[in-house]
């Protein structure tokens, strides 16, 4: 069926952004008939990938060849020229057209004229029909049909526009199990037709039943293409999450079983806290000065904790107890005050203020806790973020530089000063060494590991296994938004880690 | 060696913000006086100074007002477009009060009441509702002029009471709405600059994700600014229907919500929110005052006043737009290349 000629080569791609490189020396094969996952934890750069194919971004450096041409993929409409069609996550129609218009729209025939509406409801229906073997009135609007019907249209005018690659990114991640075996038919019928597609998950079992080669990226760089058949669930969990060993080398573990022991003090204790449709009720139990880990992958429920312990997600369900009181909510204002610090996963939107000078990023936690009247004299701020950027030496010419400007290990490291100048307690660290280059990201685990020897209590939160291992008391394992294994000292293994992920998969049906 | 000091705190006044607006206003200032050589004179009559300059002052005292608080609101993101019809409400309402020969601390409180009446309204809207600025602020933009005109059952109002009157006319050296607008400069500058609510506000307005995750309660303060902006919106009320000595629900303010949107943009403040520039609004609310004054000075025909109006306007606009400024210096720089070439040949 597949005749194994390549259609697409991308080959050595580079593209960065201001202190982040996205991708690097990335070769991307993509064969005529097959179905192609891309596959990496958040920040590996698959959606870059695609976007340096879909014409949103201009890579660097390297080689795009379709068809056996170079081609340079200037913008969208270049892309979608070239044959290049792609259905993102979110469905991208406009709800208050009719199906058929949303199909036809901007490329509608026409007849002496006019738009020509007998044609596009002819067409609209035979294309859904034929390729899709969906059978639904066309003139309806498509608002009133379900988003599982939403995006089936939405792949169909991609199929419509295509010259043979169709891109999926994440279509799935809105449907229900019947409604991704649906999605699954058309693709294999596409497929059948000679359609290359390739299609972007991050549901384990969906990968292994419908694709036929698997690529997977971390931190930007290309690890490997796979036959699907040739790769185990274990070696593709080991590939995504990487065994980066080497940098965070000489970073001891803190404590040892004993001193673990001794801490029995309960800092935080949650009982069926959680909140419906986010994070299933959990009971956990954080002991002051444990660094307390929460394995997982992405959309496992590990992000989910974090936040609403710290009260950005406003839990619906059970309660809080904060050295021995008890909560039935919380919200970040009083989270602070009661001396819990959050360096958020997604540092540009949830971390950095763009647009403000590194002085009033560091300050503005502690000042938001100190309340409106009482402001910081110029003098003593100018103080603090002096000590702070000596202390994590961040690397800039003045305090009073815009933060977007540094790099984003300089970046993480201002939020990180943000939070230790309100002298926290407890500091949940939601991935703090993503995207950042090694040298930042092993001092960011050395400071981990002093703050907790110092007494602070800490929840780390990695993609990165092996910083997880080195530097964890206790690691919580999360797998479909609950905690489904606790590891202490010794049990503490990648492997463990990982075996524990892995085991029967992720059912993508039931979340 | 004086030079390069002297260069030196040129190119430092340079880079601040409030250089071009300054730059404008003082460049339409000087067209006047070129025009007029009169405009710059300053008389002493009867113990008040009296010239075009203080004349100046004087109107853009309420422009000045409700600027202000147009500026706060847009550093978040936001927008009053209510402010002209508030003024409306607050003017009918002290009006009335004085009317019914109320005592004068009340028409005063009064009008200051529904100006922060009317804010809390908007800033409910939009910070606890989540109603786009615009929408939310529309809706007292249109009805508000209707409430004005129940209050006053559709007639306008004219008192005479001399203490009332005081207010928008009074003199004590210079004008009295002069006085009050200092003030007003004085508190905001204390409020935002003094205290942290202005490092929150830039930081709702930048991020507003990440300020609360900074446990920066951002409805709390956006209600609290559309608040005060309606409060300020009050008090230009009370001026200036105090200085024409009647409430005019169809007229009172009108338009002015647009001039004080263009004096904060002048002033430097970005549309799309976060720094923002108390000076630069002042300074920018002055200037479209001179503009109305000049305008009407130089005896431009009525029929074009407005066509004249934005000329300057977009011109101003343009001059301050760094990106603009860039490529008249690159053109500038491809024109002379291309002499050169053709010298060359």
């Amino acid at each position: 069926m597949s005749d194994n000629s390549i259609v697409l080569d991308m080959q050595g791609i580079y593209k960065t952004f201001p202190g982040v490189i996205a991708l690097s020396a990335v070769d991307f094969q993509l064969r005529k008939g097959e179905i192609h996952t891309l596959m990496g934890e958040n920040g590996a750069g698959k959606s870059t990938l695609i976007k340096v194919l879909t014409g949103v971004y201009q890579i660097d450096e390297g080689k795009i060849i379709l068809e056996g041409k170079e081609i340079r993929i200037a913008s969208t409409q270049a892309a979608q020229k070239q044959g290049i069609s792609t259905v993102y996550q979110e469905v991208n129609l406009c709800p208050n057209l009719s199906v058929a218009e949303n199909i036809y729209i901007g490329r509608e025939p026409m007849k002496r004229g006019s738009i020509d509406w007998d044609t596009i409801n002819k067409n609209a229906k035979k294309l859904l029909e034929d390729r899709l073997n969906l059978k639904i009135d066309v003139k309806k609007l498509l608002s009133s049909y379900s988003v599982a019907i939403q995006q089936m249209i939405a792949i169909a005018r991609a199929v419509d526009i295509s010259k043979g690659i169709l891109i999926l990114d994440e279509p799935t991640s809105s449907l229900d199990s019947n409604e991704v075996k649906e999605l699954f038919k058309a693709m294999r019928k596409l497929k059948a037709e000679g359609m290359s597609i390739v299609f972007v998950t991050h549901f384990l079992d969906q990968v292994y039943e419908i694709s036929d080669r698997i690529t997977v990226l971390r931190n930007g760089k290309f690890i490997g293409t796979y036959d699907v058949e040739k790769l185990s669930r274990m070696d593709l969990i080991t590939k995504m999450v990487g065994k980066e060993f080497n940098n965070i080398e000489g970073i001891s573990k803190k404590s040892s079983e004993s001193s673990f022991n001794a801490k029995e003090d309960s800092f935080i204790k949650t009982s069926q806290f959680g909140k419906r449709g986010t994070i299933e009720p959990f009971d956990i139990d954080i002991k002051s000065g444990e660094i307390l880990g929460f394995a997982g992958l992405l959309g496992s429920g590990r992000t989910e904790i974090a936040k609403s312990i710290f009260g950005i997600d406003k839990a619906d369900h059970g309660t809080l107890k904060i050295r021995n009181k008890e909560y039935s909510y919380i919200y970040p204002l009083k989270a602070i005050q009661q001396g819990f610090g959050f360096c958020p996963e997604d540092r540009k939107v949830e971390g950095i203020i763009g647009e403000l000078s590194i002085r009033e990023n560091i300050i503005l936690a502690l000042q938001s806790s100190m309340g409106i009247l009482k402001y910081l004299p110029m003098k003593k701020q100018q103080e603090i973020s002096e000590k702070y950027v000596k202390l994590l030496n961040i690397v800039t010419p003045s305090i009073e530089k815009r933060i977007d400007n540094l790099s984003g290990g300089n970046q993480q490291k201002v939020i990180l000063a943000r939070w230790l100048a309100t002298n926290p307690q407890l500091l949940i660290l939601d991935e703090p060494t993503r995207g950042i280059d090694v040298g930042a990201k092993s001092e960011i685990m050395k400071l981990v590991i002093k703050l907790a020897n110092e007494g602070m209590t800490i929840i780390f939160i990695s993609s990165e296994m092996a910083e997880m291992v080195r530097c964890c008391d206790r690691v919580l394992v999360l797998r479909d938004r609950k905690i489904i294994r606790e590891l202490i000292g010794e049990e503490i293994k990648e492997v463990t880690i990982m075996e524990t992920i892995a085991e029967g998969g992720i059912s993508y049906g039931k979340i | 060696m004086e030079r390069s000091k002297l260069k030196n705190i040129f190119s430092k006044f340079y880079s601040m913000s409030i250089f071009w607006p300054l730059m404008c206003l003082i460049c339409i200032i000087f067209i006047d006086f070129l025009i007029n050589p009169g405009f710059l004179k300053i008389e002493m009559k009867d113990g008040h100074l009296f010239g075009s300059l203080i004349d100046i002052l004087n109107r853009a005292a309420p422009l000045i007002l409700i600027s202000l608080g147009m500026t706060i609101v847009i550093a978040v993101q936001g927008i009053d477009i209510s402010v002209g019809s508030v003024i409306a409400i607050s003017a009918c309402v002290s009006a009335t009060v004085i009317v019914s020969n109320g005592p004068v601390i009340l028409a005063i409180a009064a009008g200051l009441f529904v100006g922060l009446l009317c804010g809390m309204w908007n800033g409910f809207l939009v910070a606890y509702i989540g109603v786009q600025p615009m929408v939310g602020t529309l809706i007292l933009y249109i009805v508000g002029r209707g409430i004005a005109q129940l209050i006053t059952d559709g007639k306008i109002l004219t008192f005479t009471n001399k203490s009332f009157i005081f207010l928008g006319t009074g003199y004590l050296l210079i004008p009295i709405p002069v006085y009050i607008a200092i003030a007003v400069i004085l508190v905001m500058y204390f409020v935002m600059r003094k205290t942290s609510l202005g490092l929150f506000v830039e930081a709702i307005g930048v991020n507003r994700e990440a300020s609360r995750f900074s446990g920066i309660n951002s409805r709390k303060v956006i209600f609290a600014l559309y608040a005060i902006c309606g409060l300020l919106a009050g008090l230009a009320g009370l001026i200036i229907c105090s200085n024409i000595k009647s409430a005019d629900a169809n007229n009172a303010g009108q338009w002015l919500e647009l001039d004080a949107i263009l004096s904060v943009v002048i002033g430097g403040t970005s549309m799309s929110g976060g720094r923002f520039y108390l000076g630069g609004t002042v300074i920018g609310a002055l200037f479209i005052q001179s503009l109305t004054t000049t305008i009407y000075s130089i005896g431009v025909p009525p029929e074009v006043t407005l066509v004249v109006k934005a000329i300057v306007v977009i011109t101003v606009v343009l001059i301050q737009s760094p990106i603009f400024r860039k490529m008249l210096k690159t053109n500038n720089m491809l024109s002379n290349y291309k002499a050169k070439k053709v010298a060359k040949i």
